[in-house]
């Protein structure tokens, strides 16, 4: 990786301000992208990984959020000291972001076809008449049966597979370079699941566009990505090329999400699931905020954030990963 | 083990008339169940799993009759739960919970978690007041839920926490049956392990029957024996689960089985998936329900009624494929 990658993300932070109280969400978050790249994005609920990816669109929520330091570089141009108007310009044609429910981010009285001509008539000031044509090549390019009566319809009249369809539409009206997917299969069923995230593999194929992935499923993960950034409590603790990660993580966490999956264990076996439960924002452990929770925590955790260490291409979080992967090599000689 | 639950030809159909309907006269019938016939053994898990509106839901709700069934018959325990009278079915909700999808919805935001659990006492009239007490303190520490919880409202607790209280609240009274709605969907994936832990802990040490709802296959592959596939509020297929996802009969079940993403699957997605969505329960196609989607549709696929249950190598199947010539032969 010489040249320089589509998206780099440099110790970004983001600070939410609540009943007077400063909580970090995100804190010194790292990573790149390159085209044709697509970035799995893994937490759970609070980690930070929406959050983030807001950030680098600034669509932050109101007033009361606000991105406390770091660089993003989207094509080697620097996002951060632009403004709202110029922010416009880049939401759309550089990257754009669709989310887990289609049908609260749909405008629920204007039809599919508007709302994809609306942003190419906006951002390339195509006639009403090439919107419109281009909207029709959109749909049946994201695999809408009868793309043409489809045009016409309200977002109440298709399903939720169909809907998604649509919101990846609008999203790559304008031929963005990066897509934003934020638990795009989440409220899906497992077989709409797969072709969702089928018509995405298929659209980075053909157009290179680079995807960063937000879930909380590592299967999808594994079906899916190139890189996976495991994130908690508003920190990247280890990052990887996808098979590293998931076949010999590196961070406490990573195994203890790796093993909690109902897979992991034979049926009717207990699951080594990680004990406890996330910590809140407000009231963050001191040192690595995994350690009360973590199986190999030892005195030094408890004092000192850990630092990203580099391992083979391979970064995590961990003051003692040396021994969380010496621990496997013994379990599993080969 | 001896039969606990049996239903036969269960049937659940809601009305749907928006104000168009009535203008012109139409009726369109929500049919969410259709005819299902299950037998559950006392101790005995069962995954009941489908896409969304397929069902499971509805016939979980109709077994323990918190929506009333249209036609066919529950039989818990040799007796008739859809004829029961208000006092009846008090006695047999003693025996029979259920625990819900949402943790924080299905239990009241204005009780604290020991006034939610002595409710259940009270109600029931199992022990003096003056015990009630000490059984919430023992009820809490069974769920793993410390004591200084018992004092917060579902506001103040974890959605872990949550469930727990639910699970708690649905094993007060030691049932013997428990139906489990997507009881671990809405939670992260190490507090749904931690939940996964504590429902399998349970039900071996309680010698509980269970019914595990889920759209997960992961997850009832891990908690249950056998499993029943649901498509169109029908079983299309039901069986052991290791035999069932070692080799799915059903072409539904084997496309369902195909789409779980997993772990081991660095390779990237199947090629081949299922194509469109299940219809609405308000237009089943004619023939087999799942003709539309099939892969393998034929013959009698379209033109014969829907297929009725037959033995095939291990499990019951509703499917063309396996000829009924089998049963009984």
């Amino acid at each position: 990786m010489t040249a320089v990658p589509l998206l780099a993300v440099k110790d970004l932070s983001v600070v939410f301000r609540r009943r007077g109280a400063d909580l970090e969400a995100v804190r010194g978050v790292s990573f790149a992208l390159d085209a044709s790249e697509i970035l799995g994005l893994v937490g759970e609920s609070g980690s930070g990984k929406t959050v983030t990816c807001r950030a680098l669109l600034k669509l932050l929520p109101g007033q009361n959020a606000r991105i406390t330091g770091g660089t993003v570089r989207l094509e080697d141009q620097d996002l951060m000291p632009l403004r709202e108007a110029e922010m416009r310009r880049i939401r759309g044609p550089k990257m754009a972001m669709i989310f887990q429910n289609p049908s609260s981010h749909l405008d629920p009285v204007m039809t599919i076809g508007r709302q994809i001509a609306e942003a190419i008539v906006f951002h390339e000031r195509a006639s009403e008449k090439q919107a419109r044509s281009r909207a029709l090549e959109l749909l049946r390019q994201v695999g809408i049966p009868d793309a043409e009566r489809q045009l016409d319809a309200y977002p109440h009249q298709l399903s939720g597979g169909m809907r998604q369809r649509a919101m990846i539409a609008i999203a790559l009206s304008c031929r963005p370079r990066l897509l934003i997917a934020d638990e795009p299969t989440t409220a899906l069923d497992v077989t709409v699941q797969a072709q969702i995230l089928r018509l995405l593999l298929r659209l980075r194929d053909e157009t290179g566009l680079a995807i960063v992935l937000i879930t909380h499923d590592l299967g999808v993960v594994a079906q899916t990505c190139d890189r996976v950034a495991v994130m908690y409590a508003g920190r990247i603790v280890e990052q990887g090329s996808k098979p590293t990660v998931l076949t010999c993580p590196l961070h406490p966490y990573t195994e203890g999400l790796i093993q909690s999956q109902p897979e992991a264990a034979p049926a009717s076996e207990r699951l080594s699931s990680i004990e406890g439960q996330p910590p809140s924002l407000a009231d963050l452990p001191s040192g690595c905020a995994f350690h009360p929770r973590c199986r190999y925590a030892q005195a030094a955790c408890r004092r000192h954030p850990p630092p990203l260490a580099e391992v083979d291409g391979h970064q995590t979080a961990c003051l003692r990963w040396e021994t969380l992967a010496a621990t496997r090599r013994i379990a599993e000689p080969s | 083990m001896p039969t606990l639950l049996q239903t036969r030809g269960l049937t659940v159909h809601f009305r749907q008339r928006s104000l168009m309907d009535l203008v012109t006269g139409t009726r369109r019938d929500v049919r969410a169940v259709n005819g299902i016939g299950l037998e559950l053994a006392a101790g005995e898990t069962l995954g009941l799993v489908g896409e969304s509106g397929c069902g499971k839901s509805t016939l979980g709700r109709a077994i323990l009759r918190l929506v009333e069934p249209t036609a066919g018959k529950v039989i818990f325990d040799g007796v008739d739960v859809t004829a029961m009278d208000a006092r009846a079915l008090l006695d047999f909700r003693r025996r029979a919970q259920m625990i819900f999808q949402d943790p924080f919805a299905s239990l009241n935001p204005r009780l604290t978690v020991g006034e939610t659990l002595a409710e259940v006492f009270r109600v029931h009239g199992i022990c003096p007041n003056s015990e009630i007490e000490q059984r919430v303190v023992g009820l809490m520490a069974k769920v793993g839920l410390s004591q200084d919880l018992m004092l917060r409202r579902p506001a103040a607790l974890s959605g872990g926490q949550c469930q727990r209280a639910g699970i708690a609240r649905a094993l007060a009274l030691s049932p013997d049956l428990v139906i489990a709605d997507e009881a671990v969907s809405a939670l992260d994936v190490s507090i749904q392990a931690q939940v996964l832990n504590l429902l399998s802990d349970l039900q071996r040490e309680l010698g509980l029957a269970m019914i595990f709802i889920s759209h997960d296959l992961g997850v009832v592959r891990h908690l249950c024996r056998r499993i029943a596939v649901m498509y169109l509020g029908r079983i299309v297929e039901i069986g052991p689960t290791e035999a069932i996802f070692a080799a799915p009969k059903h072409p539904y079940t084997q496309a369902l089985i195909a789409a779980i993403p997993r772990l081991d699957q660095a390779d990237g997605l199947p090629q081949e998936g299922l194509p469109g969505e299940p219809p609405s329960p308000t237009r089943i196609p004619a023939g087999c329900p799942f003709h539309p989607r099939c892969t393998r549709v034929f013959g009698p696929c379209e033109q014969d009624p829907a297929p009725a249950m037959r033995d095939a190598e291990g499990a019951r199947v509703a499917c063309h494929l396996y000829p009924a010539q089998l049963e009984g032969a």
